[in-house]
């Protein structure tokens, strides 16, 4: 008998060590569930081992802890990312992420914790991302998020700050000389589950009186895939979508995106309802960003700004005032946010100015150049 | 008095209560029963506590109130969110719907879908499985082997990676219907055309005298029932047989032809399959749906090749000499199999078919990866667009839990019934 428990308990304990060993490396999610259960507790021994379990700890956050506290206890920000949309946010092969969302990231990273690689991504899908945030395995949502008013309301959150206004476009095959929603009667559109861009679709389509055979996908490869291989005969989302698909298209000669645009898409870093110290500072961080670009302020010549004599840009870098000391960050959040990153218009070059998008900044331009980029002041 | 005194000196070296087993038994099922129900207070407690800091406040409410949501009678605020209006579209639509009905709506179109698709494939894995399960015993060498090839492959890799295989490898690797103006489908005689769209074929309508036929139909069987039964009669008075089955067939052939033949336009017709003006689909015949092939094709061929190995095992539990009797009485292969071999496995069969049946329904939620708008995909789709994380959940787990237990409940009466009734 005493034999017989004795394997039992150390099975237990061998079992109780693969579960939080696992548990680090992958879903916190699960981690969550199973986090009052014995097996997270019982192998301390392994924390040594490797230093995973200690972060996954950190990532259920007790009621009445800040997102800024629990951030800056774990000294890393986790950060909801896309991992197949090229441009935006994007898995590269040699393991990195990389985009315009992604660098939102990474400034707020900049801001609060001084390091702008402080980062642990989460890859998420469309369907995924909202109980992520809801349910704290993310500190921050960056990932081509439309803002509608039901998200801000009745789903409990809330949205930063406009980084990009997008509007819903479509991909067709040039080969079917399709020209206007009424050409794609009777046509399968491939489109994406928990999107704003399923609903557009359903509204427009109905608006304009045209039948489709909608088919739905969890992912964007899958959605892409399935229209390259001819499953539909249009795959729609929001214009920078499609663009950056054309990247991962095999002939993208033979695809062109249809001149309708479907609905506003404005998408921009989202956080939890009900935390309004880690939404003031996401939103400024952000803010500061698009403020050093009417400054002309980046992330080359920003020490020779430290000497700077306008004021508000003396308050913007920190050097003036304490507006960062106010929302529980340091003072040089901004400086770190633009040093470390860049400002809005570096970021967008970076990304979104390359081949092969070449996206004009047409809207997303600052407000001086007649787009709708424009930074409350900083006082 | 000196015979209960024994006793009593006794009682003075009880053993204490935590080493008493029967104490002890009681003690630790009352603190288990603690644990267990202080970790679903905290559980609860928590998940609420959340819910709240997100401004959610649906759990605040009362869980049973009437009221009215959108011109619906909503039973509980909990679930006041199924009233309002979906907004989008779904591939598949067996019963009515448009974006503008409730979310329920929606739900009832995934749980047909669900029910459709389990219907199917229980019934067509059951067909592969029973005929594979008897190849796999056949004598001739290459059936034998073709069937256990095809059950070890199959059982042992991952349903998911097939569905996927089916679906991206088989079925969209199938020409698509047009390239610019050219028709490129394959264009099987019938006409089918098999195409990356679906796969289109005839299909038979009812035409404006359809009606007026069924009734035809309906005085067809009568007629050939009052056949067959005086027929039964008469053989039974003479001792001979009369061709009874033949009769009966022609009586019913008979009167529903003459049917057919005496309504001014033909009740039924065979609908032919033409591609639609634009080029993206087909008007008219009966297109099956890619996702739908896929979904039913995966999930037949995987629990088919475990109901092969079942029916095997059934087979091979019934007692050799019932093979040996049934040939010493001169039955025939196909004889022995339908009248003594398969009556008497069903019975060893039933009780582990009903948990293949039941995987079978459960692993239809794996649909989200192919597309087919079932249950599960709808309500992600839901549960995406309202936020509404812990309903759907709940009312997507009641409903596989209700598909399974209606699926054991119709099987264990059955197995019940082709029990042996033993004295």
């Amino acid at each position: 008998m005493r034999k017989s428990y004795l394997i039992i308990v150390s099975l237990l304990l061998v079992a109780a060590m693969l579960v939080t060993a696992c548990g680090a490396a992958s879903t916190p999610e699960a981690d969550q569930s199973s986090q009052p259960a014995p097996a997270e507790q019982a192998p301390a021994e392994q924390a040594p081992a490797d230093s995973a379990p200690a972060e996954s700890a950190a990532q259920e956050q007790p009621a009445g802890k800040s997102t800024l506290e629990t951030v800056k206890e774990r000294g890393k920000l986790v950060c909801g990312v896309n991992q197949a949309v090229p441009g935006f946010g994007y898995l590269t092969p040699e393991g990195d992420f990389e985009g315009f969302d992604v660098d939102a990231c990474k400034a707020v990273a900049a801001a609060v914790l001084g390091d702008a690689n402080a980062v642990e991504y989460r890859a998420l899908t469309a369907q995924d991302r909202f109980p992520a945030l809801a349910n704290g395995e993310i500190d921050l949502l960056s990932r081509n998020t439309t803002w509608t008013m039901s998200r801000d309301t009745s789903l409990g959150f809330d949205f930063t700050v406009i980084t990009f206004y997008d509007g819903q476009g479509m991909m067709v095959r040039k080969a079917d000389n399709i020209k206007s929603l009424q050409d794609l009667e009777g046509a399968s559109i491939c489109v994406q589950t928990g999107t704003t861009t399923e609903l557009n679709l359903a509204d427009q389509m109905a608006a304009a009186g045209v039948t489709y055979t909608p088919v739905v996908f969890q992912d964007a490869p899958s959605t892409v895939k399935a229209y390259e291989e001819g499953q539909c005969d249009a795959f729609t989302t929001d214009k920078s979508g499609l663009v950056s698909q054309f990247a991962v298209l095999a002939n993208p000669d033979e695809h062109e995106i249809m001149d309708v645009t479907l609905s506003k898409e404005p998408l921009g870093p989202v956080v939890r309802h009900g935390d309004n110290q880690w939404k003031d500072i996401v939103t400024w961080t952000l803010f500061s960003l698009i403020a050093g670009e009417e400054w002309g302020i980046t992330s080359q010549n920003i020490d020779e700004f430290m000497t700077s004599e306008e004021p508000e840009v003396k308050r913007l870098l920190g050097v003036e005032g304490d507006l960062g000391t106010g929302t529980g960050i340091s003072n040089d959040f901004a400086y770190q946010a633009i040093k470390q990153v860049g400002n809005y218009g570096e970021i967008y070059d970076r990304h979104l100015a390359v081949e092969p998008f070449n996206l004009a900044r047409a809207q997303n331009a600052l407000y001086t150049d007649g787009g709708l980029m424009y930074s409350p002041p900083f006082r | 008095m000196s015979a209960s005194s024994a006793p009593a000196q006794h009682n003075k070296t009880r053993i204490p209560f935590y080493r008493d087993t029967r104490v002890l038994a009681v003690l630790i099922q009352a603190v288990f029963a603690v644990f267990v129900v202080v970790f679903f207070v905290w559980l609860f407690g928590n998940m609420f506590g959340n819910l709240d800091t997100l401004g959610i406040t649906d759990f605040q409410q009362p869980f049973f109130r009437v009221e009215q949501v959108n011109g619906k009678t909503s039973l509980s605020p909990w679930f006041r969110f199924l009233y309002s209006s979906a907004g989008f579209d779904i591939l598949d639509t067996p019963i009515s719907y448009t974006r503008q009905d409730p979310y329920l709506r929606a739900l009832a179109v995934g749980i047909v879908n669900t029910i459709r698709v389990g219907v199917i494939g229980i019934i067509l894995s059951t067909l592969l499985g029973v005929l594979t399960g008897v190849a796999r015993l056949s004598s001739n060498w290459l059936l034998s082997k073709i069937a256990l090839a095809y059950i070890e492959v199959i059982r042992n890799t991952p349903l998911l990676v097939q569905l996927f295989f089916w679906y991206f490898a088989g079925l969209l690797a199938l020409p698509r219907l047009r390239t610019g103006e050219e028709i490129t489908a394959v264009i099987l005689p019938g006409p089918i055309y098999m195409t990356n769209r679906g796969i289109a074929m005839p299909w038979i309508r009812g035409t404006p005298t359809t009606g007026q036929w069924a009734l035809f139909v309906v005085a067809a069987i009568a007629l050939a029932w009052l056949v067959s039964f005086i027929l039964k009669r008469q053989e039974e008075k003479r001792q001979r047989s009369l061709r009874r089955s033949t009769w009966t067939f022609l009586t019913f052939f008979a009167v529903a032809a003459i049917g057919w033949f005496v309504l001014p336009v033909q009740p039924l017709r065979i609908e032919q399959p033409v591609v639609a003006d634009t080029g993206f689909g087909f008007v008219g015949g009966l297109t099956i749906l890619p996702q739908l092939t896929a979904l039913v094709f995966g999930l037949v061929i995987y629990t088919g090749a475990f109901i092969a190995e079942i029916v095997r095992a059934g087979i091979q539990a019934v007692p050799k000499g019932q093979t040996e009797a049934a040939r010493a009485l001169g039955l025939r292969n196909a004889q022995m199999l339908r009248l003594i071999i398969l009556p008497q496995a069903l019975r060893i069969i039933i009780p582990p078919m009903t948990s293949q049946y039941l995987n079978l329904v459960k692993n239809s939620s794996l649909a989200t990866a192919v597309a087919y708008p079932e249950l599960f995909q709808i309500s992600g789709t839901i549960l995406n667009q309202t936020g509404r994380a812990v309903q759907v959940i709940i009312i997507v787990m009641l409903s596989y839990l209700a598909f399974s237990l209606i699926i054991s409940a119709f099987l264990n009466w059955y197995n019940k019934r082709v029990q042996l009734v033993e004295r």
